[in-house]
């Protein structure tokens, strides 16, 4: 335990993380602290231990920190995260850095907070794989050291332990995993000319003009989460179920119906991932919307979309280029968002536009940018 | 939010947006065999740049709405397309609009709007389609379609230079030259010998492509000879009124009959100014429209399911970008109404400038 706290808190000097009542980084508002879940400096720690705690798994290898792992910029850098056994899902993870501001959690907003999203992943059947939360319970309710910490946090005794609590004490912790002052918040924010290049300057350019990037990834006046918590189709993914656009829909809700988990489904079947936002609403105008991520960190948070199938920013500049598509003879989503079409771009700007993008990292993240 | 909202939120958003799905049962006595949908989708003007290029935008308005109609479970009886397919009324659009159509995976019953007909009076249109007014049964319920795009044969047969001159007059918004919609004398004849053979219970669905209303002349929101079609409806019980053109929610009762006006798939247009001074008693302005944000090429456009039960119908507006909308008849107070914003304070306020 002491040796951990030790890590713990040296990883917290280290990286900068916020602490309890700490004031936003530059470019951020603060933090919103839901008024049932207090911020408070015991909970952050334990939330951060079972963050960690990979016995919270089927094979005991899988914790949270698998696939947001603090060195990859909380994220895997893989295209699907992979659970226990190496399990498969259908879709990249999305950083946990700012997560906090999301106004909801995951790819299709199922959960409304960081609470409720932290209790899925472990008993997912293809990331933690616990038949319940059952065994972990167990576990924390033997472990003297978590036992003294929920009691001091919660005010619980071992049997009265419940997920919840945890789920608690995880988003708490999240909380602080908050990043600005990249180098367009000196520059915007912070009255730093210089902050930015020439190169990054034109690019935020043609992000906020000609490529109508603002429009989805808000910048404000005195802060930008680069995300407008809705849900597009931007022509990611939908040639896995083109024409079976129906039979797949029709599937999944017959067996939504029947009481199957839409966690589970959409993680499972590749297909039915594919529905996107329409498997939680249900509304036809949503089939393959998957919600916006932020921008914060990007040149960290590779590979991108909510399938991790474009590997580079150049791509991803390319694809929104040539109206959500890669290529320019590949075929376009019929469901494609009306914010989505043709830019032509020319290369200086394409370039100038990544260069903006990589002027997003955050210091904390800024070696592993580099490190690529 | 909170999870309580969040979770009512969610499921009110599901029970507009999949309503086949959601087993909604609204108990007006109707019997199992009498209730069933179909589909709607107006207004998508196809538009010819050159060679195979089309206007992108009203494409993929109209791909969009095919796509999202083709998910719809349990399938619609049919679907009927409310008119202007096309902008010029070129072959080319008229058969790229079709293919496009012809991705729907159900029976497709036509109606003409303007922009189909007044380069070549229809003759391209009618060609691929067949008759451009014409009556039908569907379980129990009489549908009549018409052609209420007509005008002044005067004006028709005018010396136009060319046929596309004619188009363009009548394409033009607030347009001194134009000339007011109408179904004619000899389609009104045709009307009535329909009628007469329909007993005064069954209930009557109409679809036109301009409203048979007189809402707004300069922008031929308007029917020249609507009341006399009134007059021939005026017998039956239960008459509703479908119509395109407007691009925008509108609800109206006159007497018997219910209105309901269809989103377009191309583009919105705003509530003309005279819609809201007009001192007579027809058609209320009820709810504003919210104004398009300008970036997501498809907000305040749309298309709609249709359920018809009792012979009474509740439009169900799918908008992307949007919150979908549905107005229902209401046996209460026999007229319909918007579910969600017909209350003033659950309105949301329009932008007042353009």
């Amino acid at each position: 335990m002491r040796r951990f706290q030790l890590l713990a808190a040296a990883a917290i000097a280290a990286i900068g993380l916020q602490g309890v009542a700490a004031a936003p980084p530059l470019g951020l508002p603060p933090v919103p602290i839901p008024p049932d879940n207090p911020q408070s400096q015991d909970k952050i720690k334990l939330g951060d231990r079972l963050f960690n705690d990979k016995r919270f798994s089927a094979d005991g290898k899988v914790a949270c920190a698998t696939c947001h792992k603090r060195e990859k910029g909380f994220t895997d850098q893989k295209p699907v995260s992979e659970g226990f056994r190496n399990l498969r899902g259908t879709r990249n993870a999305p950083t946990i850095v700012n997560a906090a501001y999301m106004k909801t959690l995951f790819w299709d907003g199922r959960e409304p907070d960081l609470e409720g999203q932290a209790k899925q992943p472990f008993v997912n059947p293809v990331e933690g794989g616990l038949p319940d939360h059952g065994p972990m319970l167990e576990v924390i309710r033997k472990d003297p050291e978590y036992v003294q910490a929920f009691k001091s946090v919660f005010g619980v005794e071992a049997g009265d332990i419940t997920i919840d609590h945890v789920a608690k004490a995880i988003a708490a912790f999240e909380r602080t995993v908050i990043s600005g002052n990249s180098p367009f918040d000196r520059w915007r924010y912070g009255g730093e000319p210089d902050a930015l290049d020439e190169a990054q300057k034109r690019g935020f350019e043609v992000f906020v003009g000609k490529g109508r990037c603002v429009s989805c990834h808000v910048i404000e006046q005195t802060q930008a989460l680069f995300t407008d918590n809705r849900f597009h189709n931007i022509g990611v993914g939908f040639k896995k179920i083109r024409g079976r656009e129906f039979q797949v829909a029709r599937e999944f809700l017959r067996a939504k119906r029947a009481g199957a988990d839409v966690d589970k489904t959409v993680l499972t079947k590749p297909e039915a991932s594919e529905l996107g936002r329409f498997a939680v609403t249900e509304n036809l105008t949503q089939v393959g919307a998957f919600k916006t991520p932020t921008l914060r960190n990007v040149a960290v948070t590779f590979p991108y979309m909510h399938d991790g199938s474009l590997e580079t920013l150049e791509d991803v500049v390319d694809f929104y280029n040539n109206g959500g598509r890669l290529r320019e003879d590949d075929p376009v989503s019929p469901f494609l968002s009306g914010g989505i079409r043709p830019l032509d771009l020319s290369d200086e700007e394409k370039k100038d536009l990544v260069a903006f993008l990589k002027a997003l990292t955050s210091p904390e993240y800024a070696q592993i940018a580099q490190n690529r | 939010m909170n999870r309580r909202n969040f979770l009512k939120t969610g499921l009110g958003a599901a029970a507009v947006g999949a309503l086949p799905m959601s087993l909604v049962e609204i108990a007006w006595g109707a019997k199992d065999e009498e209730r069933f949908t179909f589909a709607y989708i107006s207004d998508s003007h196809i538009t010819h740049v050159r060679g195979n290029e089309f206007v992108r935008n009203w494409d993929r308005g109209l791909i969009r709405a095919v796509a999202e109609c083709n998910l719809l479970d349990p399938r619609p009886d049919f679907v009927v397309y409310g008119g202007d397919i096309a902008q010029l009324g070129k072959p080319e659009e008229i058969d790229h609009g079709l293919e496009i159509l012809s991705g729907l995976r159900d029976k497709v019953y036509y109606v003409m709007g303007e922009h189909d007909y007044y380069v070549d009076l229809g003759d391209y249109w009618r060609k691929r389609l067949g008759p451009d007014w014409y009556a039908f049964d569907h379980k129990g319920v009489h549908f009549i379609v018409l052609n209420s795009i007509l005008t002044y044969s005067e004006w028709t047969h005018k010396k136009w230079e060319s046929g596309m001159a004619r188009m363009k007059e009548m394409a033009r918004l607030d347009n001194p030259n134009g000339s007011p919609f109408m179904v004619g004398e000899e389609q009104r004849k045709w009307l009535a010998q329909d009628l007469a053979k329909v007993d005064r219970d069954t209930p009557i669905v109409v679809c036109s492509h301009s409203p048979l209303q007189k809402i707004y002349k300069g922008w031929n929101f308007w029917t020249e000879d609507a009341e006399e079609i009134h007059k021939l409806l005026a017998p039956f019980k239960k008459v509703t009124v479908i119509y395109g053109h407007v691009h925008q929610i509108q609800y109206n009762q006159i007497g018997n009959i219910s209105f309901y006006a269809v989103m377009a798939t191309a583009w919105p247009w705003p509530y003309p100014n005279t819609y809201a001074l007009a001192e007579s008693h027809l058609p209320k302005l009820t709810v504003p429209m919210n104004r398009a944000d300008p970036f997501f090429e498809r907000d305040a456009t749309g298309w709609q399911l249709i359920d018809v039960h009792s012979g009474r119908v509740d439009t169900h507006y799918f908008l992307p970008d949007n919150t979908n909308r549905s107005v229902v008849f209401d046996e209460k107070r026999g007229h319909p109404v918007d579910t969600r914003y017909q209350a003033v304070a659950a309105r949301i306020p329009p932008q007042q400038h353009y």
